[in-house]
């Protein structure tokens, strides 16, 4: 069952054309669409509540700060968190990963150490290891993607192999961004774990897409963005079980993570405020959690049964355009809401174009994931990815689309 | 291909001009463009401080293979330091397509890519 189109009428931009025709936004992996009830939010906060949060005494500032604590609630719910303690707000997935990275590891870890990491890797969740590894002597290591981009054959014992009597961190994006592989992370964490390394979750093409419970994953730590969440640019979250947030320091120092201060020394909050110096955007923050609100009404086995449906369609749709390889498992279930691909003998910048010729918004390039492009031994591909307001015959537009492109270069 | 850039792209990419590589280049730099990947190669032949020949190979979309096949043309018979300061505006207007913003790197990727070989002859020559 796919979701009821009705839904799109809550997002506003969708109503819009491009180049005469109508939108077809499939790009929601870069960034989702935002439904009216987060602009109402952000809007009514400025509107009616704005002041600095946890700083002032004043009407407004409690009220600013209330909508601070009920957000940090609202993220500690929706990712079934023991407390909502272990919520840090970031602003994005790239600046949690930093900070597990920065603060967490770069202290912790010796010369011999392991991180695991996998081909999969956003740079995001690349670059920050490499660093750590070139200051403190630790070793990456890497769980290989298997062909096409698809998961290795038993990848969780694939994944127990890499690990050692040194392995401290299992860092691992959830879902590929480039060519939407599913990682098992259940398995993953179970394993990690019978080997007492602590786990990272990247959920920045997960959170939005599928039910996550951090407890039942049983990870050390997960990162996700706001923005892909129907919310706003900004900001992002890292969940850190208590223990482990207890062992990071904050990569910034400043006003609002301070017990008291002296002219040669400062002692700082304990908790998440400890990592969030600084004004918090606290309007972005409702916006998220207006964002969540919308997401957990909608529910998210559902979106995730509505994504599975999307993707299947595409990929037996695409199959059947000649000279087109589809990157990532051949099967929904083992996927994201997102494919990528490649036409033989187009360019994805040139592919990209023309399907923008028809309105249809999709992502061209290495996105962001050199590595597993090298690897598949293309330059780039074109990404197609889907949200909850995403409809069957935008499948259908793009396959189409598709075919008259392949007419057109033959 | 031309109704999406243009005949003059569509042609140049169909059948690109000094394709492949100099024999014996006395200048060469690969350049990259970050933003998606795409790779060109330029190799320039000099004849007393000229550029005699000039030739690209590479990896690239439309637009960056035509503006590649274009520049190698136009800039025969220039000197570097003309040839260094090529303006961007007198290739995009050789593609003769307006080009959306995004896509404004794809046709100086060339241009990056002989400035880095003419600032490599140069850097040796020091």
């Amino acid at each position: 069952m796919t979701l009821s189109r009705a839904l799109r009428d809550d997002f506003p931009i969708l109503g819009r054309a491009v180049n005469g025709v109508p939108l077809v936004y499939l790009d929601s992996a870069a960034t989702a669409q935002k439904p009216r009830a987060v602009l109402d939010a952000v809007r009514s906060f400025y509107e009616e509540h704005n002041a600095n949060a946890g700083r002032g005494l004043h009407r407004l500032a409690e009220e600013s700060t209330e909508a601070l604590a009920a957000a940090r609630e609202t993220v500690r719910r929706f990712l079934g968190a023991a407390g909502s303690d272990e919520i840090v707000f970031t602003r994005g997935t790239t600046e949690s990963l930093n900070l597990v990275a920065e603060g967490w590891a770069k202290a912790r870890l010796k010369a011999g150490d392991e991180i695991v990491l996998t081909e999969y890797e956003h740079h995001s969740n690349l670059l920050p290891w490499q660093r750590v590894a070139r200051e403190t002597g630790a070793v990456l290591r890497f769980l290989p993607a298997g062909a096409l981009g698809a998961l290795p054959p038993s990848p969780a014992s694939a994944l127990s192999n890499l690990l050692g009597p040194r392995t401290r961190l299992v860092a691992f994006a959830h879902v590929s961004n480039a060519v939407g592989t599913l990682l098992p992370a259940q398995e993953f964490c179970q394993a990690a774990r019978a080997r007492g390394a602590a786990v990272l979750i990247d959920a920045a093409q997960s959170a939005a897409h599928l039910p996550l419970d951090v407890r039942a994953l049983g990870c050390d730590f997960l990162a996700f963005s706001a923005h892909k969440l129907l919310g706003p640019t900004g900001v992002g979250v890292l969940y850190a079980r208590r223990e482990r947030q207890a062992e990071m320091q904050p990569l910034l120092l400043g006003g609002g993570m301070v017990r008291e201060v002296f002219l040669d020394r400062a002692t700082l909050l304990d908790g998440p405020a400890r990592f969030e110096a600084g004004t918090q955007p606290v309007a972005e923050l409702t916006g998220l959690s207006a964002a969540i609100r919308y997401l957990e009404a909608v529910g998210l086995a559902a979106v995730r049964e509505h994504e599975r449906e999307l993707t299947g369609r595409a990929l037996s749709l695409l199959r059947e355009v000649p000279d087109l390889s589809v990157y990532g498992p051949p099967d929904a279930a083992a996927r994201g809401g997102l494919l990528a691909f490649n036409l033989r003998g187009v360019h994805p910048h040139d592919l990209a174009a023309l399907l923008d010729q028809r309105g249809i918004a999709v992502r061209a390039g290495h996105h962001c994931a050199q590595p597993l492009h090298r690897k598949l031994g293309i330059a780039g591909s074109v990404r197609a990815s889907f949200h909850l307001y995403t409809q069957p015959e935008e499948i259908d537009a793009l396959a189409q689309a598709l075919h008259d492109a392949h007419a057109l270069v033959r | 291909m031309s109704a999406l850039y243009g005949e003059i792209i569509a042609a140049h990419f169909r059948a690109p001009r000094n394709f492949g590589p100099l024999p014996s280049p006395d200048a060469s730099h690969e350049e990259l463009n970050p933003l998606c990947g795409d790779r060109i190669r330029i190799e320039l032949r000099l004849e007393r401080g000229r550029i005699a020949e000039a030739r690209f190979g590479g990896d690239a979309c439309m637009v960056a293979t035509a503006a590649a096949s274009l520049l190698t043309g136009l800039v025969i018979g220039q000197d570097l330091e003309t040839a260094a300061a090529f303006p961007p505006d007198v290739l995009l207007a050789a593609l003769q397509a307006p080009l959306r913003p995004s896509r404004v790197s794809c046709a100086t990727l060339p241009i990056a890519a002989m400035q880095g070989a003419i600032a490599r002859l140069r850097g040796a020559a020091r």
